[in-house]
């Protein structure tokens, strides 16, 4: 059955065919410079490759994401595993995982066009610019929360009754219940949920490459336009950038670096999903 | 539905409030959330529908925003579709059919395989593209910009959901009908490809049309292997040059607009479009899980 070998083959290319150009990228920049360097200008005279804006431009959005994500996601599932009667769980459920069907551009497109001006204008002033870390932020942040929301959920559903029933059998609310049993005997797929929102968030294009602008920004002021890895990429890759060029290579260079830290923290997810799984069936 | 065990005991007035407290912030949360689908899909509609014109459907891109349409993105997307879909059924449901019915789970390769499809659910999409620009475009295969590479691009991004969606369906056929099979003395051959997979076809074409409604939406790679935003024709073949939907609302998001030509109307028409596709897309998935949802 070669088929199965396909999914292997793909992240072996994958990685090939990061490796390669990134190694050849190493041979122009110094890989100090690359990784602790603090401007980003690879595309201009005389350039520099410090990357680290970039990282830290994504590190701002996904957190402003995971600060929108997980307290909505949390509280869905645990709305949806030990409130919602099963009616109302028909319709809830399904409308939240709409959230993650919407194509992301569109997300883009609503963060630029409706969220910045709209809302944020609104509440914040016009110091916000229109293309900022903030609005992307927070709309990747709700683009995830089906993420966190279902694997929190199956690992709160997970859960044995008689847990539950032992800690009413105590004289527990249910309140006490949810909070004391309930989520810790599911925190590792909580764990998983969160982590794996936080990779979604880290990979994310479309909305920060609409949204958030692309000008590198050494600080942490989100009312400002930011550039993530992800942006730099996409925007660099439109321009039909010649093979061998140092701007092509750059592109493998911080794409690697953008799947080293996914991978990190899917394999981290996966981890913990296992576990959970272990312990209860 | 496992959690609706309630309280034994009557606990305290104050434990009680907390408990309705809770409750209503939980609501609020999800409230919140569904709210912002609802503005979205609002101000899509808004935005779009004045747009969304036969006009729009038939016209070529054209500097002139009032004159512009997607024709050629359309007919790009349906084409990527295509192509998106002769690739991903064969190959996942190859990968299911080995990982449900062969594969020895204590064998240290096949975990490695569980393992890399779950990850590859989870790589960024715009990593993706980089392959596709590496391998497909350029590099080994040097296909170029072209129809063939997008849609493989876009297949070898949604592989995994097949996968996924394509093993629970086959799981969900009960050992009985295997071992029946066999008892009438079918190979194991004979057994998937006349009962097992028959029996799955529902599940998997589900899981086909759930992937290709992630496909349609995806942008960023589409963006790094360099798929055209200006092109004004429909794509003749495989080897075509191409662009599609969503690369063409991006491209209308992002040109600058001025007095005479607003290109932001056209993209949220665009956007509609998209939308009711998906929609359309959907909704087959669940009337076919409905229709054909056997029950052992």
């Amino acid at each position: 059955m070669l088929a199965a070998f396909i999914s292997v083959l793909t992240t072996t290319l994958i990685v090939i065919s990061l490796i390669e150009e990134t190694i050849s990228f190493f041979g122009e920049v110094g890989i100090g410079d690359y990784l602790f360097g603090t401007e980003w200008a690879p595309l201009f005279e005389p350039a520099s490759f410090g990357v680290l804006p970039l990282v830290l431009g994504t590190l701002v959005v996904s957190a402003v994401a995971m600060l929108v994500a997980v307290p909505l996601g949390l509280a869905a599932a645990i709305y949806l595993a030990e409130y919602a009667r099963p009616a109302v769980r028909k319709i809830i459920k399904p409308t939240l995982e709409v959230l993650a069907g919407v194509p992301t551009i569109v997300f883009g497109y609503f963060a630029l066009t409706f969220f910045t001006p709209e809302i944020l204008r609104a509440i914040l002033g016009s110091d916000v610019a229109i293309f900022n870390g903030l609005s992307a932020g927070i709309i990747i942040g709700f683009l995830i929360v089906p993420t966190v929301a279902s694997i929190s959920e199956d690992s709160m559903t997970a859960v044995p009754q008689s847990l539950r029933e032992g800690s009413f059998g105590l004289g527990a609310s249910k309140l006490q219940t949810t909070m004391r049993v309930v989520f810790p005997a599911a925190l590792s797929g909580i764990v998983a949920s969160v982590v794996l929102g936080f990779s979604r968030a880290v990979g994310e294009t479309m909305v920060v490459v609409i949204a958030a602008g692309l000008s590198p920004q050494w600080g942490v002021n989100v009312l400002q336009p930011m550039e993530t890895m992800t942006a730099f990429i996409a925007s660099t890759a439109k321009g039909d950038i010649a093979t061998g060029t140092i701007a092509y290579k750059t592109i493998f260079a911080v794409g690697t670096t953008l799947f080293v830290i996914t991978l990190i923290m899917n394999l981290i997810s996966i981890r913990f999903v296992r576990k959970y799984r272990q312990v209860y069936e | 539905m496992s959690a609706h065990a309630q309280p034994v005991g009557t606990p305290s007035a104050k434990n009680r409030a907390k408990d309705r407290g809770f409750v209503i912030g939980l609501l609020l949360c999800v409230g919140v959330s569904i709210l912002l689908l609802g503005v979205l899909l609002v101000d899509i509609v808004a935005d779009g529908a004045g747009n969304l014109t036969w006009n729009f459907i038939t016209s070529f891109s054209s500097i002139n925003a009032d004159q512009s349409g997607i024709q050629a993105a359309f007919w790009g997307t349906i084409w990527l579709m295509g192509v998106c879909a002769l690739f991903i059924v064969p190959v996942g449901v190859a990968t299911a059919v080995y990982l449900e019915e062969y594969a020895d789970e204590t064998r240290w390769y096949n975990r490695f395989i569980e393992l890399n499809i779950q990850n590859l659910a989870a790589v960024p999409s715009i990593v993706y593209g980089i392959l596709g620009l590496a391998f497909l475009v350029r590099g080994p295969l040097s296909l170029g910009p072209v129809i063939l590479a997008g849609g493989l691009t876009l297949g070898l991004l949604v592989l995994p959901v097949v996968i996924v969606a394509s093993r629970e369906a086959i799981r969900a056929v009960p050992p009985s009908i295997r071992e029946g099979s066999m008892a009438l003395g079918a190979t194991q051959w004979q057994t998937i490809w006349r009962q097992v997979l028959p029996a799955s076809i529902p599940g998997i074409a589900t899981g086909v049309i759930l992937a290709l409604a992630r496909a349609i939406g995806e942008t960023a790679p589409l963006i790094v292997i360099g798929a055209a935003t200006f092109i004004a024709f429909n794509p003749e073949g495989l080897d075509s040059a191409f662009t599609a939907m969503p690369i063409q609302i991006f491209d209308w998001i992002t040109r600058p607009s001025n007095d005479v030509n607003d290109y932001r109307p056209l993209a949220a028409a665009g956007i509609l479009l998209l939308m009711i596709m998906l929609l359309v897309m959907n909704s087959v998935a669940i009337w076919l899980r409905n229709r054909y949802e056997q029950k052992w």
